[in-house]
């Protein structure tokens, strides 16, 4: 997988775990202030990630995921995208 | 109540569990009779289930190995669908006085009781969150509410249990999943079928219903809370126990 196409996946899945419009959901987006994410739905989204590409993500790597371009690039690391 | 939804209940072989999955079934769900060795009486309890053509199957569970917990979820979701109702009832008692109670018994007790029913919640919880619903119910003991000589272990442990289930209530209760407790009083069972007569008598004597109480009596309560009227009863600790700890 490439990763233009890797970013788009995990953006529409948290879009959609955080039910919030896809267009808002970009690699800057904070969780917790521009998405408006508490503890659990970030690992609602977590397990949302893990499910959808096979992964997983223990809880000590999500502790520095602020933002969707972390936890994008956490996915890439797991899945061997280069970014 | 999700159509069809399946029901997980551990250590069902016989007991409570046995009742549960009775009552469960009854009440509309596919019921996953869970037994750690004796797969003979929980094919039992499945088989006198489907002959009231309801929906139950036995499945090895073992709640002191993670792997055995995976296992069992992962066949359960690939044949039956996921687990939406989980029970967390399998149990284990041994009796004796803290001054001589061998550490193993204590870690069995603590690990059967409590690590065990955490485990399960941990596996189950996905699939409930996902779905927005989902419903816990795990079987403590008048034991959690009131000390009994010779029982430091299990009443640790199932103390233990509703310390897990208020804190879990907290957590996923806005997720339209609920976590109860229910605290049985002294029940005849596989469990307690070595209390000494005199014990047991003791038992009736302080237990203002003057008797002690049938596995049906406690899987009732349960299977009010695993249904869908029960919505709003989150990390509340029933005793079904006679008055016992009234």
């Amino acid at each position: 997988m490439e990763m233009a196409e890797l970013q788009k996946k995990v953006c529409s899945i948290l879009a959609e775990n955080l039910s919030v419009p896809e267009d808002k959901v970009t690699p800057e987006s904070r969780f917790q202030e521009d998405l408006d994410a508490d503890s659990l739905d970030l690992v609602e989204a977590v397990l949302a990630l893990e499910e959808e590409f096979g992964v997983t993500i223990p809880e000590e790597e999500m502790e520095g995921v602020q933002t969707v371009g972390q936890a994008i690039q956490l996915v890439a690391t797991k899945l061997g995208v280069a970014a | 109540m999700p159509e069809g939804a399946v029901a997980l209940v551990t250590g069902a072989a016989g007991g409570i569990g046995a009742a549960t999955s009775l009552a469960l079934a009854r009440s509309g769900l596919t019921v996953i009779v869970g037994f750690r060795s004796d797969g003979d009486r929980a094919e039992e309890v499945a088989a006198k289930i489907r002959a009231e053509g309801l929906r139950a199957h036995a499945q090895a569970i073992d709640v002191l190995d993670e792997a055995s917990i995976g296992e069992a979820f992962d066949a359960t979701e690939r044949d039956r669908g996921p687990v939406q109702v989980l029970v967390n009832n399998a149990g284990f008692m041994r009796d004796g006085l803290a001054v001589k109670y061998p550490t193993a018994a204590w870690e069995s007790t603590i690990d059967t009781n409590l690590t065990g029913a955490f485990l399960c919640c941990r596996r189950a919880l996905p699939k409930m969150l996902r779905p927005r619903w989902g419903r816990i119910v795990n079987v403590s003991s008048a034991a959690a509410l009131r000390g009994n000589p010779g029982q430091a272990a299990y009443s640790a442990s199932k103390a233990g249990l509703l310390g897990l289930t208020r804190a879990l209530a907290r957590e996923v209760g806005g997720r339209g999943i609920t976590v109860n407790a229910v605290c049985p009083g002294f029940v005849d069972t596989g469990m307690t079928e070595s209390t000494a007569d005199e014990m047991r008598r003791r038992y009736v004597e302080m237990t203002p219903a003057g008797r002690v109480g049938t596995p049906e009596e406690v899987a009732a309560v349960i299977a009010f809370l695993a249904g869908a009227e029960a919505g709003y009863v989150n990390g509340a600790v029933i005793s079904v126990d006679g008055g016992l700890t009234a």
